[in-house]
């Protein structure tokens, strides 16, 4: 089917997956208030059950997103096999998250059916903003998600940890959303549109490239992105908010909004700021470096598994911001490969950190960890594979991400950073691995410290799925990169011409 | 293309000028003297009967997010109202999605009781 935006109808065609999914999310919270009402009491499972369908059905109108195409870009929402294949991403990401939260939230004592439903919307605002062509959707989206998120920090509203985590992501978030909109108004002060193409054209075309307007108003917007994604130095409030936060929401937070903020980063700057590249390349070449450097530094002193997990995801934003810095179409898809690998691997591994807690108590101390490869070894395994598949060991998805990005970045010239990368990879193995001798070297507290993995069997699911998938990126990651490169052949109709390359 | 903002800017200057000179104005041909009674909350009126800084019910909390919930739905629906003809169906649709997610917000409040005083 071909869509023509001139007709406002071709909007629904368009916006089917987040339609379906917003429209699902509206079913479930009117379900889950009736029955709370009548069985204030019982468990939520069924009300995540209905989540998890909905994802799939979302799912389902996604796939179908591939057989329509547009006219002309000219919509606010872009209809190419990048958004379909980020999608599929970010609905992972979610479904990963609902199956984590399974009997967690019971024994944390807040289970309640809006958690669910604020997931679904922020996945709803997480799949527009990965998907917007037009900088005020990008920005409403990036509000439905963040939104959403701030309520879902500080969930537990009982533990002064998670309210302190969600003001602090809540001031923050709003402060860096205000960069954000002024950096919006300035492109559009400088270009007359809010249009990613349009402005991309008119840049291109040398109108307003030079104009110093245009240039503070990629500087604000690459701020608000980069708070987004967590780059250094706009980090500060990652590992507190994700310390704070209950572990199935920071899996979420790690994974799916990190993933839809570094869609948009790709669709702004490589695509509708790609012709004025010049400007915004050394700028992003000093993130990605810092980023790296500075968040492995800081990963090595932590004590607590989570955080050095949160740490862990700053790094992985600077490999991300590599791979987006080799404006070849070949960076694009090593970029979309390693998202989800990234995603796969971080989601399993802050499910082990459930796994780990007991009761009400979380426990992520890296002593906590003594002798648990021995006591559970199905998840001491997975854990084992998803920290090596985090520092880049062969025979793991993450090494072969990590190749496809340190090729990417040499086939563009950029040796530096190549090296730093790998340089800054080094670093990581040592708090990866130190988590490993402690699981399997150290003895335990007693006998059955480890005895009840605090984990349902859903969330056990999504574990072997997500170890499942760290494997698979390895052993079978050919038609994945195939379908990553067409995807990103679609981001890039005139590749060649806008960076100046041959392909 | 950055010129055709001059008029934006010019009507900025004036207003900023216009808010100084008022506060100027103000303060300089104000009497002054500043009496206890003078700087009391209602100058005129009842004597306070004590701190203005207490905990009040969350429920008023309930009502003013009610409040904007319809507060935002009338500043939508009134200029919908206007142009209903022009924006043809496709408009009317729109709308009805629009007030339909509102309703289900309605649905959601109503059965969590936030609408119940007691």
């Amino acid at each position: 089917m071909t869509l023509d935006f001139a007709r406002q109808s071709a909007y629904f065609w368009a916006l089917l997956p987040e339609i379906v999914l917003a429209t699902w999310t509206m079913l479930v919270l009117v379900v889950d208030v009736f029955r709370s009402s009548d069985h204030p009491e019982e468990s939520r499972a069924p009300v995540a059950w209905m989540s998890l369908a909905g994802l799939v059905v979302a799912g389902a109108a996604n796939a179908y997103l591939l057989s329509m195409r547009e006219a002309a870009p000219t919509g606010m929402i872009a209809v190419d096999s990048f958004r379909v294949f980020t999608n599929f991403i970010l609905l992972l990401a979610a479904g990963l998250a609902i199956c984590l939260s399974f009997g967690y939230l019971q024994r944390r004592h807040i289970d309640r059916g809006e958690f669910y439903v604020l997931v679904l919307f922020a996945t709803v605002g997480m799949m527009l903003m990965a998907g917007s062509r037009d900088l005020i959707l990008m920005f409403i989206a990036l509000e439905v998600m963040s939104v959403a998120i701030y309520v879902l920090v500080g969930y537990h509203r009982q533990d002064p940890r998670s309210s302190e985590a969600s003001l602090k992501y809540f001031l923050l978030g709003a402060f860096s959303s205000g960069f954000f909109l002024y950096g919006i108004a300035l492109l559009f002060g400088a270009t007359g549109s809010t249009h990613l193409p349009t402005i991309g054209t008119m840049l291109g075309d040398g109108v307003g490239t030079a104009s110093p307007v245009a240039l503070a108003g990629m500087a604000l917007v690459l701020v608000g992105l980069g708070f987004k994604v967590a780059a250094v130095p706009f980090h500060v409030w990652t590992p507190d908010a994700y310390d704070g936060a209950p572990t199935p929401v920071t899996a979420l937070m790690a994974t799916g909004v990190k993933a839809a903020a570094f869609a948009a980063f790709i669709r702004v700057f490589a695509v509708g700021l790609g012709g004025v590249r010049e400007d915004w390349a050394p700028v992003v070449w000093v993130l990605a470096a810092l980023t790296m450097v500075a968040a492995n530094l800081v990963a090595l002193t932590q004590g607590s598994v989570k955080r050095m997990l949160a740490y862990s995801s700053i790094a992985h934003a600077g490999y991300l911001l590599v791979a987006l810095l080799s404006a070849n179409q070949a960076g694009a898809a090593a970029f979309l490969f390693y998202l989800l690998v990234y995603t796969v691997m971080t989601a399993g591994a802050f499910g082990i950190v459930i796994a780990n807690s007991q009761g009400d108590h979380e426990r992520v101390s890296l002593e906590d960890y003594a002798g648990f490869g021995w006591q559970q070894p199905l998840l001491g395994a997975a854990f084992g594979l998803f920290l090596l598949s985090l520092a880049g060991f062969p025979l793991t998805g993450g090494f072969l991400g990590k190749l496809y990005i340190i090729r990417s970045a040499l086939e563009s010239d950029n040796v530096p950073l190549a090296v730093v990368l790998v340089l800054a990879s080094l670093i990581s193995y040592f708090y990866y691995l130190r988590v490993i001798v402690v699981m399997y070297m150290r003895p335990a507290a007693s006998a059955n410290s480890h005895d009840q993995a605090g984990l349902a069997v859903p969330g056990r699911a999504a574990i072997a799925v997500a170890a499942v998938a760290v494997l698979a990126l390895f052993f079978a990651a050919s038609p994945v990169m195939r379908a990553a490169e067409s995807s990103v052949a679609s981001l890039f109709p005139a590749a060649p011409a806008l960076f100046g390359m041959t392909p | 293309m950055l010129r055709s903002y001059l008029p934006a800017l010019i009507m900025l200057a004036i207003s900023v000028a216009n808010a100084i000179f008022m506060v100027v104005l103000s303060t300089v041909l104000s009497p002054g003297g500043r009496t206890k009674v003078k700087s009391a909350p209602y100058e005129s009126g009842m004597d306070p009967l004590g701190g203005t800084r207490e905990r009040f019910s969350v429920k008023f909390y309930m009502v003013a997010i009610l409040f904007i919930v319809f507060d935002v739905e009338t500043v939508f629906l009134l200029p919908w109202a206007v142009s209903l003809r022009p924006l043809g169906w496709e408009g009317f649709a729109s709308a009805m999605i629009f007030i339909f997610i509102l309703t289900v917000g309605l649905v959601y409040e109503w059965k969590k009781g936030a609408l119940e005083w007691d």
